[in-house]
C-alpha cells in the first residue's frame, strides 16, 4: 500500500496535501453562500451587489458543450465555494507567525517564502487555497507606489480602482464560467502600476488548492497605468485527489497608453493518474484590454498539468497601434485533454497581434488549438500574424487546429500557418549516435520545438519551465 | 412555413406514384425538416453563413411545389460551344435531356431511382428538405474499365417561369473499377429569387477517375446549396474544381471519404464576387486508410460589399498512417467592403503525418503595383495583371487540357 502511494507521489512531485483545519462555507450555491462568502470577507454593498448581479445571470446561462474534451457533468450544488484556512482568523502579522504547516507546503512546492523575502527578489502573493496568506516585498513596492495585494484586500483599501475595473474587460453577464466566478470568487491578486513607473521586480502568485471538494475561483485584476510596465508571473500546482477538482478563475488585465503587460503562466495543476482519473479541470478566463495607444500585452503560457485544459488568454486591441501577443506551450501526456488557444481581437488601428502556439501530445491524450482573430472594418492597417505547430508522440492521441480567420479590412494582413508532424527517426537517430539515450534525445528535440516560446518566459521560470517540459513525457517514448 | 411545407408537400404525394413505402420515408424526412428548420449560425457550419436569414431576406416566402408535368423547350443557345461533348439538361429542376451521344451505349447504365441519402452523414436539415421533396433521381454506372471519350455537361438551368422557389435535385454516379469520367457541371440562370438544393454522390471504385468542374458564372440573384460526397476506393482520384462567382448565395460543400490506400483527392476553388454576394466552400477530407493524400488551395478576390468563406477540415483517423494532407488559403480584399472569413481545421489521431494548412488575406500589395508602374502599365492594368496571376495558379492546377482552355476562355483570365 505504502509502496503504492509513494509511486504515485514520484509521478506527480506536488502530490500532497496539508492537513490543516478548513472553515468552509455550506456546500452548495445560492444566495446565501455568496452572502456567506462576502459577509466574511468584510465587503462593502456594492461588492455584494456586483456578485449577485453576477449570480441572477448565471442562473439564466446553460453550461457551454462545443469543446472538444468533454467532462462528466459537474454538480454546481455539490462544491464548496469558500474555504480558507482556520489558523488565518486572526491574521498574522509577518512570516514568521504563520502555521508552520503552511510554510512546510511552500517549502515543497519550491518557493521558500523566507528564503524569497531575502534572496529572490520576486514578490509572492501566495494564493492558499482561497485566502492570500502572505505577501512579501509590499514595502519595496509601495515606495513605488506600486499597490499588490491580495484583491480582497484591495476592496477594502482601493475601492475606487477596483470599482472602476473589475468587470470592465470580463463582464458579469459574460459566458457560464466567467460569470460563476464573478458570483462566487473568493481572493486573487490586485496589481496597480501607477503612471511612467517601471516595475522594479517580477511580481508572482503561487495557486494551490488544497482542501477537497472546493472549486477555487480567484480573481486577478491587473492595472497598468499611462507608461508602465509589469510582469507578473503565475504558477499553479494542486495535491493529488481522486476525483475531480474545479478551478474557474477570471484574469483581467488592463493597459492603459503606452503601458505594457507582460503576464506568464506555468500551469503543472494535477493532471489525474495515468488512466485519467481525477485531475484538475481548468476552465480559465483570462482576457487582457489595451485600451489605450502605444499599450502591449503579452501571454506566456507553458501548460503541462489538469486533467482538461480549457481556457483562450485574449486580447482586445481598443488602442491605436496597440499589440497582443500570445505564446503558448501546451503538452498532454496519458489521459489529459487540452483545448487552448487565443482570441485577438482587433478594433483600433495599426494593431499588430502575434501567435505561437506549440502543441505537444503523447500517450492517449488530445490537444485542440482553438484560435480567433478578428480584424474589424475599423482596424486600418493591422496585422496578425499565426504558427501553431503540433508535435504528435503516439499514435493513440490527437492533434487538432481550428483557427477562425475574420477578416473586414481590405488594408490589414492575416497570415496563418499550422504544421503537424512527429519527431522524425531521423532526428532520434542522429541524438542517439552522438550518446543521448531515448529519453534524452527526445526532451532535447522538444526544447527546441518549444524554444521559441520558452525565450518570451523571464529568466526563473523559463529554468523551471524546461524542466517541467522534459518530466512531462516522461515514459512516452518507446 | 410550415403550412406551406404540409401543403406543399401534399402535392407532391399526389402527383408521384410511390409506394406506400416510399411515402413514409419521405413523410419522416418532412418531419425531420419541418423541426429543424434551415440551417442558421447557431450551428457550427453554418457560422459564416445563416442560410435562414438569407433566405428570409432575399426570397421571404418560399414554395416547395413546383408541377412537373409540362415539359419546358430546351434552349440551345446555351450549350457550349467548340467542345464536344455529353449532355444532361436540367430546366427549372426537371430533366429535359440525358444524352450520350458519344459513348458506347452498353458501358453506362442510367437507372431510375431514389434512395434516400441519410447515409451521406451530412448532418443538415438541408439533405432532409432534399429527401422529402425531390420527385425523381437517377442513378449513372460508368461500368468496369470504361473511359468517356467525352466530357459529361450538366447543365442547370432555370428561366423567368419560376420565382420563390425551392428545387431539389439529386444525382448519384457510380465509377466501376478502372473507369473514368469528367464532369462539368453549368450553372445558367435567368430565373430569380430561388432556392436550389443539390445532391450528388460519387462512388469511386479502385483505380477510377473522377473530374469534376462546377461553374457558377452566370450573374443572378438566386441561392444555391451544393454538396458532394466522394466515396473513395484504392487508387482512385477525385478532381474537383470550384468557379464560385455569379449567384447571389452560394455554398459548395465537399465531403471526401477516402477508404482505399492510396487514393488522393484534390479540391481547387476560386471566388471571384461583387456586388454583395456571399459565397462558401466548405471541405471535408476525411483520411481513413494509410498512404491517402489531399491538396486543397482556395483563392479568392473579392470586391464590392461582397463576403466569402472557406472552412476547409482535414480528418486523419488513427490508422491513416503515412497521410499527406495540404490546405492553402489566400485571399485579396479589393476595398474595404469585404470581409474573408476562413476556419482552416486539423483533426489528426495519427503520429506519422505530414499534415499543414496555411490561411492568408489582404490587399493587393502595392509595391507590386508600383514596379508594374514603373514598366509603364497604369494603375488599372497592373492590378489586372496581379489578379489575373493570382487567379492563373489555381486554373492551372487543372488537369484537363480542353477544360483548362474552356474555363479560362470563360473567365477571360490570360496566360
Amino acid at each position: 500500500m505504502r509502496e503504492k502511494e509513494l509511486e504515485k507521489l514520484k509521478d506527480y512531485k506536488y502530490g500532497f496535501s496539508t492537513d490543516i483545519e478548513n472553515i468552509k462555507a455550506p456546500k452548495g450555491l445560492n444566495e446565501e453562500v455568496i452572502k456567506f462568502i462576502s459577509n466574511i470577507k468584510k465587503e462593502p454593498k456594492w461588492m455584494l451587489d456586483f456578485r449577485l448581479k453576477a449570480f441572477e445571470r448565471f442562473k439564466q446561462l446553460k453550461e457551454p458543450n462545443w469543446q472538444k474534451p468533454k467532462y462528466p457533468k459537474i454538480d454546481y450544488q455539490d462544491l464548496y465555494y469558500y474555504s480558507a484556512p482556520k489558523s488565518m482568523d486572526d491574521k498574522p502579522k509577518s512570516l514568521d507567525e504563520l502555521d508552520p504547516k503552511l510554510l512546510e507546503t511552500y517549502k515543497k512546492l519550491g518557493i521558500p517564502l523566507q528564503e524569497q523575502k531575502r534572496l529572490n527578489g520576486i514578490a509572492v502573493d501566495a494564493v492558499f487555497d482561497s485566502v492570500s496568506v502572505a505577501t512579501t516585498f509590499r514595502e519595496e513596492l509601495n515606495k513605488h507606489g506600486i499597490i499588490f495585494c491580495p484583491i480582497s484586500e484591495a476592496i477594502q483599501n482601493h475601492p475606487e480602482l477596483v470599482k472602476k475595473y473589475l468587470g470592465s474587460v470580463i463582464p458579469t453577464t459574460d459566458h457560464f464560467f466567467a460569470t460563476l466566478n464573478s458570483a462566487v470568487f473568493t481572493d486573487g491578486s490586485f496589481a496597480y502600476i501607477p503612471e511612467s513607473v517601471r516595475c522594479p521586480m517580477e511580481l508572482s502568485t503561487y495557486f494551490r488548492i488544497n482542501a477537497s471538494n472546493t472549486g477555487q475561483f480567484e480573481r486577478t485584476l491587473i492595472i497598468a497605468d499611462k507608461g508602465s510596465y509589469v510582469s507578473y508571473l503565475e504558477g499553479c500546482t494542486a495535491p493529488m485527489r481522486d476525483e475531480n477538482q474545479l478551478h474557474a478563475a477570471n484574469v483581467e488585465l488592463i493597459a492603459l497608453d503606452d503601458a505594457e503587460i507582460k503576464y506568464s503562466t506555468v500551469q503543472n495543476w494535477y493532471p489525474g493518474d495515468k488512466d485519467g482519473k481525477g485531475g484538475i479541470y481548468n476552465f480559465v478566463t483570462k482576457r487582457g484590454l489595451c485600451k489605450g495607444k502605444n499599450s502591449k500585452i503579452s501571454w506566456t503560457q507553458v501548460e503541462t498539468g489538469s486533467a482538461i485544459t480549457w481556457k483562450y488568454p485574449s486580447c482586445i486591441l481598443r488602442g491605436d497601434n496597440s499589440i497582443g501577443e500570445f505564446y503558448s506551450i501546451a503538452i498532454t501526456n496519458n489521459h489529459q485533454k487540452a483545448d487552448t488557444g487565443t482570441k485577438m481581437i482587433h478594433l483600433g488601428k495599426n494593431t499588430k497581434s502575434k501567435i505561437i502556439s506549440k502543441g505537444i501530445s503523447a500517450g492517449f491524450s488530445d490537444m485542440t488549438y482553438r484560435g480567433l482573430v478578428d480584424i474589424s472594418p475599423k482596424a486600418y492597417n493591422s496585422n496578425n500574424y499565426t504558427q501553431c505547430d503540433s508535435l504528435l508522440m503516439s499514435n493513440k492521441c490527437g492533434a487538432h487546429t481550428v483557427p477562425y480567420i475574420k477578416n473586414k479590412n481590405s488594408n490589414s494582413n492575416i497570415a496563418h500557418e499550422a504544421t503537424t508532424s512527429k519527431i522524425s527517426e531521423e532526428q532520434l537517430h542522429y541524438c542517439q549516435q552522438r550518446g543521448l539515450n531515448a529519453e534524452e534525445a527526445v526532451s532535447l528535440i522538444v526544447n527546441g520545438f518549444c524554444k521559441e516560446v520558452l525565450q518570451q518566459l523571464p529568466m526563473e521560470f523559463a529554468v523551471e519551465a524546461q524542466k517541467l517540459v522534459g518530466i512531462s513525457l516522461e515514459g512516452s517514448v518507446g | 412555413m410550415k403550412e406551406q411545407l404540409q401543403k406543399d408537400f401534399d402535392n407532391i404525394i399526389k402527383n408521384l406514384s410511390l409506394s406506400q413505402k416510399d411515402i413514409e420515408i419521405k413523410k419522416f424526412f418532412l418531419e425531420s425538416f419541418v423541426n429543424r428548420g434551415f440551417p442558421n449560425r447557431k450551428e457550427e457550419d453554418w457560422k459564416f453563413s445563416d442560410l435562414s436569414q438569407i433566405i428570409r431576406k432575399n426570397i421571404g416566402e418560399l414554395s416547395f411545389y413546383t408541377d412537373y408535368t409540362s415539359t419546358n423547350k430546351v434552349d440551345t443557345s446555351v450549350f457550349v460551344d467548340g467542345l464536344e461533348h455529353n449532355k444532361i439538361v436540367f430546366i427549372n429542376g426537371r430533366i429535359e435531356k440525358i444524352d450520350f451521344d458519344y459513348e458506347k451505349k452498353n458501358q453506362i447504365e442510367i437507372i431510375d431511382h431514389s434512395e434516400p441519402i441519410d447515409r451521406f452523414n451530412n448532418n443538415n436539415s438541408l439533405s432532409d428538405l432534399n429527401n422529402a421533396f425531390t420527385n425523381k433521381s437517377f442513378k449513372i454506372v460508368i461500368k468496369n474499365g470504361y473511359k468517356l471519350t467525352k466530357p459529361l455537361i450538366i447543365y442547370h438551368t432555370t428561366n423567368s417561369n419560376i420565382w420563390s422557389k425551392n428545387i431539389n435535385l439529386r444525382l448519384n454516379f457510380e465509377l466501376d473499377k478502372d473507369s473514368s469520367l469528367r464532369l462539368i457541371d453549368l450553372f445558367n440562370d435567368t430565373s430569380e429569387k430561388n432556392f436550389l438544393n443539390i445532391f450528388y454522390n460519387f462512388d469511386l471504385k479502385e483505380n477510377a477517375i473522377l473530374k469534376n468542374y462546377k461553374l457558377d458564372r452566370r450573374e443572378n440573384r438566386n441561392i444555391k446549396y451544393s454538396f458532394n460526397n466522394i466515396e473513395q476506393e484504392k487508387n482512385s482520384i477525385s478532381e474537383t474544381f470550384i468557379l464560385s462567382s455569379g449567384s447571389n448565395f452560394f455554398k459548395n460543400e465537399i465531403n471526401v471519404n477516402l477508404k482505399g490506400e492510396y487514393s488522393s483527392a484534390f479540391v481547387n476553388g476560386i471566388f471571384s464576387l461583387n456586388k454583395r454576394k456571399h459565397h462558401e466552400i466548405r471541405t471535408i477530407i476525411n483520411h481513413l486508410t494509410e498512404s491517402t493524400k489531399s491538396y486543397q488551395l482556395i483563392k479568392s478576390v473579392l470586391e464590392d460589399s461582397s463576403k466569402a468563406a472557406y472552412q476547409g477540415k482535414i480528418y486523419v483517423n488513427s490508422e491513416a498512417q503515412k497521410t499527406d494532407g495540404y490546405q492553402l488559403s489566400k485571399a485579396i480584399l479589393l476595398d474595404e467592403t469585404t470581409e474573408f472569413n476562413a476556419k482552416p481545421e486539423l483533426e489528426i489521431y495519427a503520429d506519422d503525418v505530414k499534415c499543414s494548412h496555411g490561411s492568408a488575406s489582404g490587399s493587393l500589395n502595392e509595391n507590386s503595383i508600383f514596379y508594374l508602374m514603373t514598366r509603364g502599365l497604369n494603375y488599372k492594368e497592373a492590378k489586372e495583371l496581379l489578379i489575373n496571376g493570382f487567379l492563373l495558379d489555381v486554373i492551372e492546377k487543372i488537369t484537363d487540357r480542353e477544360i483548362k482552355n474552356l474555363i479560362k476562355n470563360m473567365i477571360g483570365v490570360k496566360e
